[in-house]
């Protein structure tokens, strides 16, 4: 096995009894990447140097004697979350060159842990998309078949673990963006609890909805660092002061007499039948590893996908108004007054879509249409979190598909935003209602991953992880890789 | 802008919707400081109003005894004791200022 097909845990076994070293796996990433993102395209920004001194520290303080639960662990970062003197993008014209000062709460944590960035990773413009084509930049290739998507939006962070370019990743995940490319990447990938991670130095999209999660090749992997960047933080008022467990406990391939629920709205026509099969079949492995299942209702899931599309471009709206040109990014130089030097900076710093949910926020707030639109959005919202409260009363976990199609085609859904907007239709819900969501494998159709979706009640991360733990070990789909087209070392 | 509220409850009695105008679209730029080229307030007044049209599901249901849900956390109003802390340096904060001098951002002039 190459090392930088290892996955973190197995890294840390032989980095623990010295049979590698941080800074040769550090540098076996790097060859990767050299290898194979020319026809991946998962990063934006590399830090060869800054991971390779990273690396060698970690060596010598293992030498030392330290023991960093992450200690010598090379891994990609998406661009919207901040790296101290690391270009932060958000995959957007508007912040091209902003370079942040500071090191978001989550690094922080990461290097306390000993952890190596590699660097930074595509993602949809400021988060908003579903398949990382809305990044000013370039489109990122699904490692499964270069012609389609990766998902969205944290498509980087995704193909890149699918294509070993990291051995593990952070995304955010705001209505499905860590789940649902995880799921067309064949990874795994979580959004925690809202709260349960801080939001200090990740661009804020929407402020309610915004959660930071990890990406792994296994639920081992997503466990740990789960455990390194949870923690309560003073710097984010939204971040719950609340003891974090250690996640890898939960880790038992036994479930038996696990409460199971499976909405049958997530089986509704718009889901693929080869995905929805896939989804069943994952469900008769758990039934034989002993859990309950019990078909139920969510019967407000229809809603979630309007409820969403107006409360997180409400949010954006408000949370992108600072973007003027003033304090940092592309600032427009030939405006004749400073309101021509807004409209024209933020006409030319904002892709498409921005734009589309600027506009679709500022009218859902505006007066006259606030109580009808974002008020009642989030009055929905409530009704849609009490099917989760009523649901979680009878169940420890729900299962169903993280996403309605397997990887579709570059370019296949551009041009019709409600048709890019249904990609989210199962994930939309969880992040209304803050509750924990994990995706993992479960299956292929044509030869393209397919996610199972198991959702767990606030702070529920351990049955989520438990389940999903069961469920991978009793099935290969986490072994599989897919083949990349490699470019020679030179 | 009450031909647009008609436009909201009628979406969701299924009677026909009355699309977003140029004029409207212009008026919410303005109000995001965004500028738009012509073909794009086209472009934006039919997808928005796809959007919209497709948002007033919601009027189907009674969310007459509802509260809304702000954010899902159970807190309110974190403080902390108004003492002065480490922070970004002045060199730091302007590090990425596209117009800076003498330690200030500097802005187009606001007044006449």
């Amino acid at each position: 096995m190459k090392l930088y097909e290892l996955t973190i845990h197995k890294a840390l076994d032989l980095l623990q009894k010295r049979e590698i070293s941080a800074t040769e796996l550090t540098q076996a990433s790097l060859d990767r990447i050299v290898q194979a993102d020319n026809h991946i395209k998962a990063y934006l920004t590399l830090t060869p140097e800054a991971a390779l001194a990273e690396a060698h520290r970690a060596d010598q303080a293992r030498a030392a004697g330290a023991d960093g639960a992450l200690l010598g662990i090379p891994l990609a970062v998406k661009d919207n979350i901040c790296l101290a003197g690391v270009p932060t993008t958000c995959g957007s014209r508007i912040l091209e060159s902003f370079v942040p000062p500071y090191d978001a709460t989550v690094i922080t944590q990461l290097r306390r842990a000993g952890a190596v960035f590699l660097g930074k990773t595509n993602l949809d413009e400021f988060a908003m998309g579903s398949s990382t084509e809305n990044s000013a930049f370039f489109t990122t290739r699904n490692p499964w078949d270069v012609t389609r998507v990766p998902g969205g939006s944290s498509g980087g962070s995704a193909a890149a673990l699918a294509a070993d370019e990291a051995l593990g990743a952070l995304g955010s995940d705001t209505g499905g963006s860590v789940r649902q490319p995880a799921s067309l990447c064949g990874v795994v990938g979580m959004k925690p609890t809202y709260g349960r991670v801080s939001r200090y130095g990740l661009v804020a999209f929407a402020s309610s909805l915004d959660q930071i999660g990890p990406l792994a090749k296994n639920v081992a992997d997503c466990a740990l660092l789960l455990n390194v960047i949870s923690a309560h933080d003073p710097r984010d008022s939204t971040s719950i002061d609340a003891p974090v467990p250690d996640h890898t406990q939960a880790l038992t391939p036994e479930i038996k007499g696990l409460r199971v629920g499976v909405p049958r709205e997530y089986f509704a026509g718009g889901v693929q039948p080869g995905v929805q099969a896939c989804v069943r079949n994952a469900i008769q492995v758990l039934t034989e590893l002993g859990a309950h299942i019990t078909e139920t209702s969510l019967p407000h899931t229809q809603y979630a996908l309007p409820t969403y599309y107006l409360i997180a471009p409400a949010e954006a709206s408000a949370n992108l108004a600072r973007y003027d040109g003033v304090k940092y990014g592309y600032s427009a130089k030939d405006a004749p007054d400073i309101w021509e030097a807004y409209r024209e900076t933020r006409q030319r710093g904002f892709g498409q879509e921005v734009k589309r949910r600027i506009m679709l926020g500022t009218y859902a707030l505006s007066a006259g249409y606030y109580d009808a639109y974002y008020v009642k959005a989030q009055k929905v919202r409530t009704l849609i979190k009490q099917d989760f409260d009523r649901a979680f009363q009878q169940f420890d976990v729900l299962v169903g598909p993280t996403a309605p199609s397997v990887a579709f085609r570059i370019g296949e859904r551009v041009d019709d935003p409600l048709q890019m907007y249904l990609s989210d239709v199962l994930t939309l819900s969880q992040s209304l209602a803050g509750i924990c969501a994990l995706s993992l494998p479960c299956g292929f159709v044509d030869g393209l991953p397919v996610g199972l979706q198991i959702s767990g009640p606030a702070f529920g991360e351990q049955s989520v992880l438990r389940t999903a733990y069961a469920y991978e070990q009793a099935t290969e789909w986490h072994g599989r890789k897919p083949r990349i087209e490699e470019d020679s070392n030179t | 802008m009450a031909v647009l509220q008609a436009h909201a409850q009628s979406a969701g009695r299924g009677e026909g919707t009355v699309p977003l105008t140029r004029q409207e679209v212009k008026h919410i730029a303005d109000l995001a400081k965004l500028g738009l080229s012509d073909k794009d307030i086209s472009l934006f007044a039919e997808q928005l109003s796809a959007i919209l049209e497709y948002a007033a599901i919601l009027e189907q249901l009674d969310t007459s005894a509802i509260s809304p849900t702000a954010t899902v956390v159970p807190l309110r109003n974190i403080m902390r004791a108004d003492e002065a802390g480490p922070s970004l340096t002045q060199n730091d904060a302007l590090a990425n200022a596209p117009r800076a001098a003498d330690g200030y951002f500097q802005v187009r002039a606001i007044l006449e």
